[in-house]
């Protein structure tokens, strides 16, 4: 493919694995061992079971007619968020667990943001019965409670990141330093298309799935296998590497990918990562990022926790570079009532970090016979908080 | 041969570096305080500049370098303060950071200002090794700057073979696979690990760092290896210790000598 990663773990100029040697022989025991290992017949017959019984895959491509008639085309939906758990974060926990456990890993760490990838790892891990520690910074955990309660119940621990911004940047560093304590034992799963090779690579596959099943869908339901647009919100980007991969080679496919602009790009409460960022070197990986002219990390911010990251996954940087996929962004404001306008147009409530990709539907222009899938990756239950206290229900 | 050479050609053993972060506690102490360092018998010096997201650090050395950057420190600021590094000087010093803030600053022109101000080595942990090798070897090399690599327990004998060949001062080899400020634990297994890198006869010394905090891990670092280097123990003493240069002497005998 065109598009996918060469040997050394770069997409163009992006990607690497720029660690410290403590995390070495567990990134060169992933590189050279994660292929074998998901493309064996047992893994590939437990992974594909438990994504059909356990998930509930494939999620159903829904052709939303009321929001399709508001923008005057045809607007598909891929319902991740009626995964169980509630997002597209379960297709990775899934493939992660069963690569760790092949592994040998007795303990699993993660980070989370939203809390989504949070309690997907602790799901798996109280489905395979192994030790399981999330990071999650300190202001999410209260913005998303119901997902700390969540992870709880789970049997997970759930650790503050109380430096910095406390929030995922924070999380991440601090699964980073458990991992680098922990070595040999220890597995992290991480949550996006983020940090050292081959983890972007990684979780792409096993996001892959999303736009897999869109193709084999949408040439059911339209007799076309490819949409005119893809859309999807990015904050590390996973549900939009997943929405894309399959379609990375069809350069007719338009596929745009939506960040947070928080208050406004130029407010200086953003995480519109491609706008406000330059290129360097954040979790492992060359990639674009938010820094000040001297290489530290700019705190991000954005309304939605899983958007609320100062980088994008390195293919998500290629990408942008050599402008195979558009990147844009959406305020708070605008995300915020593109989910009221989805919850009474359609019935389905979304994350805050999906309404992103929604909003950009009144920014676009289309023909009536246009195909549009965006990528709806998780539901909004985790969010009514934030949606009470916005519209003040 | 830049500094760093010349000590380890020397016979001299049980050498010791201290690890500070630039403009800490204060902005325009780094030399002050390397000064005391270097008179109170320290062997080299690690400078650290500061990096707001640094993974392989514990808290003691994250929430100084933090108070660095609170207090203005930049790369910047810090080759304009080691202007006079050689006038006040003689050992050698390392600048030790991650790989951000020098891909910022440009590698070259890093390299360039390192040299310049007399600065002998650089120690960036996040570097590949593969990076190192295809991209920026020569332009170390032309200026005259040693790269130090790190060795934990769990590193392959053929990739140590390998950071041997690509080394040309010294081995950083790391006490236990850990984040900095953990305490070394002077178990059975550290012997064996030492023992064992000792057995396989680099061509480069090897130096102790991550955990020694006191003189009885140093003398057993020693035992082994060329020497140990303090981190989170000496920037904890900073933190500590209102008159903190007075201190210093105290604290580079304490860990020396006892």
């Amino acid at each position: 493919m065109k598009y996918s990663v060469n040997e050394q773990g770069y997409y163009g100029d992006f990607g690497g694995a720029y660690i410290p040697e403590m995390l070495y022989p567990n990134i060169e025991e992933l590189r050279q061992r994660y292929i074998s290992i998901t493309e064996s017949e047992s893994f590939r017959t437990e992974f594909d079971a438990l994504l059909k019984d356990y998930v509930g895959r494939p999620s159903p491509l829904y052709l939303a007619k009321r929001l399709s008639a508001k923008y005057g085309t045809n607007i598909y939906l891929k319902r991740e968020d009626l995964n169980h758990t509630g997002s597209h974060k379960i297709n990775n926990a899934i493939g992660q667990i069963l690569l760790a456990e092949r592994l040998g890993k007795k303990r699993i760490i993660a980070e989370t943001g939203a809390g989504q990838h949070g309690v997907a790892t602790a799901t798996v891990c109280a489905l395979k019965g192994i030790e399981c520690v999330v990071y999650m910074g300190e202001v999410d955990m209260e913005r998303q409670a119901p997902n700390v309660a969540r992870m709880k119940m789970l049997g997970a621990k759930v650790v503050p990141a109380t430096s910095g911004s406390k929030t995922l940047k924070d999380a991440t560093n601090e699964a980073m330093r458990d991992w680098i304590n922990n070595p040999v034992d220890t597995h992290y799963i991480i949550g996006s298309v983020v940090g050292p090779y081959p983890y972007p690579e990684m979780v792409a596959r096993f996001q892959s799935i999303i736009s897999l099943e869109t193709k084999k869908q949408l040439l059911e339901q339209t007799g076309k296998e490819l949409p005119d647009y893809a859309i999807a919100c990015v904050g590390g980007g996973s549900n939009a590497m997943g929405m894309f991969y399959h379609f990375l080679d069809d350069e007719d496919v338009k596929l745009i990918a939506v960040e947070a602009a928080g208050r406004g790009v130029e407010s200086g409460h953003s995480a519109a990562t491609t706008a406000l960022g330059r290129e360097g070197v954040l979790h492992g990986s060359r990639t674009i990022l938010m820094q000040t002219d001297d290489g530290q990390v700019v705190e991000p911010y954005s309304i939605s926790a899983g958007l609320d990251y100062p980088g994008i996954g390195p293919q998500h940087a290629h990408l942008h570079k050599i402008q195979r996929a558009k990147y844009v962004s959406i305020t708070d404001d605008e995300a915020m009532n593109a989910g009221l306008l989805l919850s009474q147009l359609e019935g389905i409530i979304p994350a805050i970090e999906s309404a992103h990709a929604f909003a950009y539907l009144d920014k676009m222009k289309f023909n009536q016979d246009d195909i549009v899938v965006i990528c709806l990756s998780g539901r909004g239950d985790k969010d009514l908080t934030t949606y009470i206290n916005h519209f003040g229900f | 041969m830049n500094r760093l050479n010349a000590l380890f050609n020397t016979d001299k053993k049980d050498l010791l570096s201290v690890y500070f972060t630039a403009g800490y506690p204060e902005i325009n102490t780094t030399l002050d305080i390397a000064e005391a360092l270097e008179k109170a018998g320290a062997d080299f010096l690690e400078i650290g500049f500061p990096y707001s997201d640094p993974v392989a650090d514990g808290p003691t050395i994250q929430q100084s370098s933090q108070q660095a950057l609170d207090n203005g420190m930049t790369l910047n600021v810090l080759f304009e303060q080691l202007k006079d590094l050689r006038h006040r000087l003689s050992i050698p010093v390392l600048l030790m950071g991650y790989a951000n803030p020098v891909v910022q600053y440009g590698v070259e022109r890093f390299c360039q200002k390192a040299a310049e101000v007399g600065v002998d080595g650089v120690i960036i942990p996040d570097l590949p090794m593969y990076e190192y090798e295809s991209l920026y070897k020569d332009v170390f090399e032309k200026n005259g700057l040693s790269n130090i690599f790190l060795v934990t327990p769990q590193t392959s004998e053929e990739r140590i073979r390998k950071i041997d060949g690509l080394s040309n001062s010294f081995i950083y080899l790391l006490s236990s696979a850990s984040i900095t400020g953990k305490a070394l634990q002077v178990t059975d297994q550290t012997d064996t690990y030492f023992a064992r890198i000792k057995a396989m006869q680099l061509k480069n010394p090897t130096v102790v760092g991550f955990g020694i905090a006191d003189h009885k891990a140093f003398s057993k670092a020693c035992q082994y290896n060329r020497g140990a280097i303090v981190g989170s123990a000496f920037v904890k003493m900073l933190t500590s210790t209102p008159n903190y240069l007075s201190k210093i002497n105290e604290f580079v005998k304490k860990i020396k000598f006892s």
